[in-house]
């Protein structure tokens, strides 16, 4: 302790010297722009702003409070939960049963299969939508010819209200464990063999072993990987705006493509940024949340 | 688009903005005859044929035409107008042009230009802006019933109604005794509804735009109608009329006649070859009997950007491709009807028989309300009106709601001109 307190006092011009690059750099492409988005959440910037700044006004949280009524901002919320309370667990789930999978003694050719399953997480999504949407096509998509078997009959999926956001799902799953899975194995090779060797010498089972020492010891791993996919699916914003634009009748208007539209197709930029900040705070909560129930964990 | 910035749009409009501005650097250090041209879709891949004819008669001057898709065009021109990035010429949908010119973004049409005759009245308002022009018309378009000649046949009507009244007769008659409908409606359009309230004598907006007037008995007696073809089972109801393949239920008869523009003439010969003369057009009927009703007058414009150092150049790259000439390559080439009057003569589009109803109806066009704010607007009659068509707002509410609506998004556009008045008196 008392040599962290000696370097601060001694040490902290030169400290400050080589940090100075990456703080300015910090300051110039985050702070700053963060702010200048705070202050732009306070106008009505928007295209008669652009032609002239006489044309902007202070709007004060005018914007926050039209936020609040607008049915169009709640269809999004409503899309985005809807997507994040299914498409997350889904997707961790996917994640670790291809993590434990690949963990086991049993399996071969790991490293192929590893780099299969990541395959999809390094490929442009815009080839990846083009491929879905063959996929998804209701007559002659790979979707629905294994649905036809099961007598489930032609589903529109890119184009009934009730499919679409289920079929962004199955894409984004599709698209993201690959890379949850990943951070997983990492988490699994981790955990000392002993633990199940110990397990193994009390009885436990595969079940009780899975239960009893791989999950707790893989919780800080689970709550990373947790967080980070709940922070990315709440920003959902590319699938939907190359698979669908929103649509149809709105049913996958996420929040981020709202605030995209709101800004750059009809140019409210005022609004769009309030948006943005209603999201931020959106995702802090759960971010919180779920890092302290991981903090508990650790210390219980 | 791989863009996952939740927190920063700022950080965003500050990316794309350099981005933009080096986009304009480059662009400023090329040659000074080199003419940019933004065209989109499908009009910006064939342009480049009408290229090399220009270049011949204007020696040293290239034309560099940027192809832009149609879903990304309004965004590009907002961003590339605000990083500084505008091309010399673009081409401009008519309901985006009161939005540019709002901006300052486009010159106005050059007088030689603006004093030509040979145009259609209804389309040229469209390109005005408080009675200043700031586009060339380079193709129209406008909608016009397109209908199935031998189902209508069959049930005893010969010749194409001219009334509202006639047409729903006939297609009572289409619809009975049969899993089908008449008229195919897309309830994701707002064209359909306001053609209707635009033949009803609907304003739309009122007092100088500034706010809605969905609430006049004439929009609501357009509702109304649009309503009843779907109550009365003329017309597929919603979930129908979305997942359906147009063409293929054209062709088999699950409907029989549908509103659209100038672009389905060519891809119905070209998809339903078998249909062959079996379907036709017909300009729109009306509700009074003194037909035709009255259109949409769409298409797109020809505008060169205020700022660019090749005005001049750009005029007559404009006035080329404005020429009765190259309209008629260019119609060859996309199916774009021209602008140019004396263009469909010289090609008997006239009198054509599918085209012949274009020709009609474009004497009775008339264009939406030319205001910035009209894009949202026409998003906002289009929810409305389906909400109300799928029956679960009564009329008056749904109006009441537009009207609602249409006047906060007005809001800004009414304050700016209370204070234009202010600052005049």
């Amino acid at each position: 302790m008392r040599r962290g307190g000696r370097l601060a006092t001694a040490g902290a011009a030169p400290g400050l010297l080589f940090a100075a690059p990456a703080l300015a750099a910090i300051a110039l492409f985050f702070f700053v722009p963060v702010a200048a988005a705070i202050a732009l959440s306070g106008t009505d910037f928007d295209i008669y702003a652009v032609a002239s700044r006489a044309n902007l006004r202070s709007v004060g949280l005018g914007n926050y409070y039209r936020l609040a009524g607008d049915p169009l901002f709640r269809t999004a919320v409503r899309n985005t939960l809807y997507f994040v309370v299914v498409a997350a667990p889904l997707s961790i789930a996917a994640s670790l049963g291809a993590a434990l999978l690949l963990s086991a003694s049993l399996t071969r050719w790991k490293p192929a299969f590893r780099a299969a399953l990541f395959l999809p997480v390094v490929t442009t999504l815009v080839a990846v939508a083009v491929v879905w949407r063959y996929a998804f096509h209701p007559r002659i998509g790979l979707l629905n010819a294994l649905l036809a078997p099961l007598g489930i009959g032609p589903i529109d999926w890119l184009g009934e209200p009730r499919f679409a956001m289920p079929a962004i799902v199955i894409m984004t799953v599709w698209k993201n464990f690959g890379f949850n899975m990943v951070i997983l194995i990492a988490g699994l090779q981790s955990i000392p063999e002993r633990l199940y060797e110990a397990a193994r010498v009390d009885g436990a089972r595969a079940r009780a072993r899975l239960l009893h020492v791989t999950l707790p010891m893989l919780r800080p791993t689970l709550v990373f990987v947790t967080v980070m996919t709940l922070i990315g699916d709440l920003q959902l914003f590319a699938e939907p705006y190359v698979m669908t634009q929103g649509g149809p009748a709105h049913a996958t208007l996420s929040v981020v493509l709202l605030m995209y539209l709101e800004g750059f197709r009809w140019w409210n930029m005022g609004y769009a940024a309030a948006i943005a900040f209603a999201l931020f705070l959106a995702m802090l909560v759960p971010s919180l949340v779920v890092r302290a129930m991981g903090a508990r964990g650790e210390v219980a | 688009m791989r863009w996952r910035q939740g927190s920063g749009s700022g950080l965003l409009v500050a990316v794309v903005g350099a981005a933009l501005a080096a986009a304009g650097g480059c662009r400023a250090a090329s040659d000074a005859d080199v003419l940019e041209f933004w065209a989109m879709g499908r009009e910006g891949e064939v342009v480049q044929q009408l290229v090399p004819e220009f270049e011949r008669r204007h020696p040293g001057v290239r034309v560099r035409v940027q192809q832009i898709p149609w879903g990304a065009a309004h965004e590009k021109l907002l961003t590339a107008y605000v990083g500084e990035a505008m091309p010399d010429v673009v081409q401009v949908g008519n309901t985006w042009l009161a939005e540019l010119v709002a901006l300052g973004a486009l010159a106005p049409v050059a007088a030689d230009l603006a004093a030509a005759s040979d145009e259609f009245p209804g389309v040229v308002a469209a390109t005005a802006i408080d009675g200043e022009r700031f586009g060339v018309p380079w193709y129209v378009d406008t909608r016009v019933l397109f209908y199935r000649r031998d189902l209508l046949r069959a049930v005893g009507v010969d010749a194409p109604p001219p009334t509202w009244d006639g047409w729903v007769a006939a297609m009572e008659q289409l619809v009975r005794g049969g899993e089908r409908y008449a008229v195919l409606l897309p309830l994701a359009e707002w064209e359909t509804p306001v053609i209707l309230a635009l033949q009803h004598g609907a304003a739309l907006l009122r007092d100088g735009d500034r706010f809605g007037d969905f609430r006049s008995p004439a929009f609501g007696a357009a509702i109304a109608f649009y309503r009843s073809l779907f109550r009365r089972g003329l017309a597929p109801g919603a979930g129908a009329a979305q997942s359906a393949n147009v063409y293929q239920d054209f062709a088999s008869g699950w409907f029989a006649m549908f509103l659209s523009g100038p672009w389905n003439l060519g891809e119905m010969s070209r998809r339903l070859p078998a249909l062959a003369d079996a379907w036709t057009t017909t300009p729109l009927p009306t509700f009074t009997g003194a037909g035709p009703g009255v259109s949409l007058a769409g298409g797109a414009s020809l505008a060169v950007v205020r700022t660019t150092p090749r005005a001049d150049l750009a005029w007559r790259w404009i006035a080329f491709l404005a020429e009765p000439a190259q309209q008629l390559a260019f119609w060859r080439l996309t199916g774009d009807l021209p602008a140019r009057p004396s263009a469909w003569h010289a090609a008997g589009l006239a009198e054509a028989p599918r085209t012949a109803a274009f020709w009609r109806q474009l004497a009775r066009v008339q264009a939406p309300p030319t205001v910035p704010e009209w894009e949202r607007i026409a998003a906002k009659i289009t929810e409305h009106v389906e909400a109300v068509v799928r029956g679960g707002v009564a009329l008056d509410d749904g109006l009441a709601a537009l009207d609602r609506d249409v006047d906060s998004i007005l809001e800004k556009r009414r304050w700016m001109l209370d204070r234009a008045e202010a600052g005049r008196s």
